[in-house]
């Protein structure tokens, strides 16, 4: 053996680690990533002491440590830090965080009696209670033992009554509000037709709606009044005094006086309505459900409808089309489909499936619906439906390239032992291909759905919004409505970062949302990795 | 009856002298037969008669042809592109090229066992069945009766009855090699092809198949390609020797293997060339 192929070894060799050099980087930038998504996201819910700090300058601040971070222009030797505190109370401080030099922090103490409340209006706010006023007007002092009792009760109580309030307000009015915009239609329709039944029926409709607006309207009225109108009287930081009724208090805390189990408890109740709660306040608070639901909806009815068209076609265009320049080109087409940016897919959505397509439906069924409510679209604008669409013919590319080498590697014996049966070709493919190559379909599948579960530029131009007054899904017939516009995790992701008008308090439901989205996106993925596992189950065993 | 004998060429081969059955004796006719892939010939001016329900056996050396004429005869080459043919090919009297004749009608008439044993990824029972569930059958009863019987002439049952929704694919190798026969004989073809069914088994599954292969010429008519010169011995009645393409020789196995009129064919059985 010559010296010149000996040294070719550690040549090799050489590109060995580069390769490796090529997974570690890759690697470590996914566990970066995913680390710090985690560890913002999951941090959020956790309830940390909550120091009352002096600074120099005589201030006095309580408030949730946010963030620490080196002073811009601090020297890189002796870096100075700033820390930003979450001090809430945003109607009496303009802003609920800010900014303190660390250096200027006189003193820093965790007393027993800081309390920390989750509001509905005007984000949280720490502060030190003084007494509860009941709602029978009965006073209790801090210092009186019945206050913590007592204090919880009546959050409680206050709680229950504003959860009957929006179960008044949000969803029976609600639905009174929808079956009267019907009926005015129904109305308006009758009255240019000259129905003179259908005008008496629908006026009486209207009018009973009507009175059971009122009522409805008259009941949530007296649930506010004749509910708890206990309140809170406590100092903030700068000692003045500050009054908050119990109604606008949602979850309320001792950051000081928990222990662990406490603040585990804690930490699961606001993870639970950070899930299954509507938002509020901008969406900087509340919880995802809708967005949840609608990622959810938007990604499965996507699955559904690229699954079918994705494989038809790549069942003509491998097994049936005749081989030739044309097949070529529709293939190379077909794979630059893939490489075109999503926010075409978004404008071809918006022009064909919502402007064209919806237009035309709504010109042919819903033409009463056009004419007599202002012109208002049902599909002609975007919607749950057109979204589903637009990302299905994003992701058409995946699945057809996947069903495509799957129906290849198809064992040739197979589809022969089939074909000298007397199967004809129909046959073959829906009794012994499709089945041989379900689990490369749903690679592709799964491929498809990573793809548009996380996509969010078309979705913006053909359905998704910032915050649907309904789900797409509910109790009146058809039960799945196609046409409403919806919420999404990924949309959801952009607003709160970019659209928000307050930042720092986006800031950490971005990571929320962002680790909820990859979590949603994982499980979807799971869900049809296990489906393919079970079936590829089925293909193994051979023995020979 | 087997019975020892000492051909000059070929010393150690049993030969079967040849069962004479009622039958027609062109039942399937193949004239002046010529077939190419692409510019490629592979087959030319082959002519051979073959009678009704007795075992043909197509030998030769490897890539002279004998694959392609067999898959001609259900027409499973049409599946390959740019293929071209000449001459005819009749079974009762009928071209299987007429355009009135159905090619999938025509596969159903004629089985095909292959080389490589190729189930389904279905259970065993649908495996056996899938000739039948083709032509829509859906009556259980029918099933199950046409998948037992087909295991019996199989010679499976017995091995398999208890996992009938089993996994073909856990079988081993010759018991799929048999359940790709009974698949082939389910709905009754008249003619079953079988293109080295026993390449890939050991002896004992050979001998399985080639037992079978006696019981079934009562019902069909089998046209086997082999490589081995035992197994066309042992199991043909007519035997076919094709070189390059061409039909150097065809008649009773006994002939053939006794008293070839030919050199080549004598070189060939003799193990000088292959
Ligand atoms: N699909 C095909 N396309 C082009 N040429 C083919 C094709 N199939 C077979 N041939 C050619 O036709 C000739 C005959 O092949 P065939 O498979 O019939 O041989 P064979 O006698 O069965 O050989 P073996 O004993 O090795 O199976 C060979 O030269 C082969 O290369
Ligand atoms: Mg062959």
């Amino acid at each position: 053996m010559d010296k010149s192929s000996d040294s070719s070894t550690p040549r090799g060799e050489g590109w060995v680690w580069f390769t490796g050099l090529g997974l570690i980087i890759g690697l470590g930038m996914v566990i970066g990533l995913l680390s710090l998504v985690v560890m913002n996201g999951v941090t959020v819910f956790w309830a940390p002491k909550v120091p009352v700090a002096l600074v120099d300058d005589g201030r006095t601040i309580i408030g949730q440590l946010a963030q620490r971070r080196i002073r811009a222009g601090s020297p890189a030797d002796h870096p100075r830090y700033e820390l930003q505190y979450q001090v809430g109370l945003r109607e009496l401080n303009g802003n609920s965080y800010l900014w303190v030099d660390e250096a200027k922090i006189k003193s820093e103490s965790f007393p027993a009696d800081v309390l920390g409340l989750e509001r509905v209006e005007n984000g949280p706010a720490f502060v030190r209670p003084l007494s509860l006023r009941k709602s029978d007007g009965k006073l209790i002092a801090i210092t009186d033992s019945a206050f913590e009792p007592a204090f919880q009760a009546e959050v409680a109580a206050a709680s229950a009554v504003r959860e009957k309030l929006v179960e008044i307000t949000r969803h029976r009015i609600g639905d009174v509000n929808e079956e009267m915009d019907k009926a005015r239609v129904a109305l308006r329709r009758a009255e240019d037709l000259k129905l003179a039944a259908e005008i008496a029926d629908r006026r009486r409709q209207i009018a009973g709606l009507e009175v059971r607006f009122a009522s409805l309207q008259a009941e949530a009225k007296k649930v506010v009044e004749g509910g708890a109108v206990a309140s809170l009287v406590s100092k903030d930081a700068a000692g003045r005094e500050v009054v908050v009724p119990l109604t606008q208090v949602i979850r309320a805390w001792f950051p000081n006086r928990l222990d662990t189990w406490g603040r585990v408890q804690l930490f699961f109740s606001r993870l639970g309505e950070f899930i299954f709660d509507e938002p509020r306040e901008a969406n900087t608070e509340g919880g995802l459900m809708p967005a949840i639901f609608g990622t959810l909806v938007m990604t499965v009815f996507m699955s559904l409808m690229v699954t079918p068209f994705g494989v038809i076609t790549a069942i003509y265009l491998r097994e049936y089309a005749q081989n030739g320049p044309v097949l070529r080109i529709v293939r190379i087409s077909v794979n630059n489909l893939a490489g075109v940016p999503s926010i075409v897919f978004g404008v071809f959505g918006l022009g064909f499936f919502v402007y064209v397509l919806g237009g035309s439906i709504d010109q042919l069924f819903f033409a009463d619906q056009l004419k007599y409510n202002n012109n208002t679209p049902v599909f002609g604008t975007g919607g749950l439906l057109w979204c589903s669409l637009t990302l299905a013919l994003m992701t058409l590319p995946v699945v057809i390239v996947a069903t495509e080498e799957a129906l290849a590697a198809v064992p040739r014996g197979m589809r022969e032992a089939s074909l000298a049966t007397g199967a004809s070709k129909w046959q073959t493919i829906r009794d012994i291909l499709l089945p041989a190559s379900a689990p490369g379909i749903l690679t592709g599948v799964i491929l498809a759905m990573a793809r548009g579960a996380g996509e969010v530029a078309p979705l913006m131009l053909v359905g998704v919004v910032k915050l649907a007054p309904t789900l797409p899904f509910d109790g009146s017939a058809p039960f799945l409505h196609m046409d409403r516009k919806f919420m999404h995790l990924g949309f959801h992701v952009y607003d709160l970062g970019f659209q928000s008008p307050d930042s720092d308090a986006a800031r950490p439901m971005v990571f929320a949302t962002t680790l909820l989205l990859i979590v949603l996106v994982v499980c979807l993925n799971i869900g049809a990795i296990w489906i393919r596992n079970r079936l590829r189950a089925r293909f193994k065993g051979a023995s020979f | 009856m087997p019975e020892i004998m000492n051909p000059p060429s070929s010393s150690r081969i049993k030969v079967r002298p040849a069962t004479e059955r009622e039958g027609r004796k062109d039942y399937i006719s193949i004239r002046d037969y010529g077939f190419w892939y692409g510019q490629k010939k592979a087959l030319d001016a082959i002519s051979l008669d073959i009678p009704e329900r007795q075992v043909v056996a197509f030998i030769g050396p490897s890539g002279c042809g004998k694959s392609t004429l067999l898959r001609n005869l259900n027409r499973m080459n049409d599946l390959v592109d740019d293929v071209r043919h000449e001459g005819d090919i009749t079974i009762s009297g009928r071209s299987i090229y007429d355009a009135g004749l159905e090619v999938i009608s025509l596969r159903r008439r004629v089985g095909m066992v292959f080389q490589k044993s190729n189930p389904f990824p279905k259970s065993v029972f649908e495996n056996v069945v899938y000739a039948l569930r083709v032509v829509g059958v859906r009556d259980r009863a029918v099933l199950e009766e046409a998948c037992e019987t087909s295991l019996r002439k199989a010679a499976l049952w017995d091995e398999v009855k208890d996992r009938l929704d089993d996994s073909a694919l856990g079988l081993s190798g010759g018991q799929m090699q048999r359940l790709c026969i009974a698949r082939a004989i389910a709905n009754r073809p008249e003619i079953l092809l079988m293109d080295e069914p026993c390449s890939a088994l050991d002896p004992i599954a050979t001998g399985k198949i080639e037992e079978l292969i006696h019981e079934l010429k009562d019902q069909f008519t089998i046209v086997i390609v082999t490589h081995s010169m035992q197994q066309a011995a042992r199991v043909s009645d007519r035997t076919a020797f094709f070189y390059l393409g061409k039909q150097i020789e065809y008649d009773t196995t006994e002939k053939i293997f006794m008293n070839p009129s030919q050199a080549q064919t004598e070189a060939y059985i003799s193990g000088r060339f292959g």
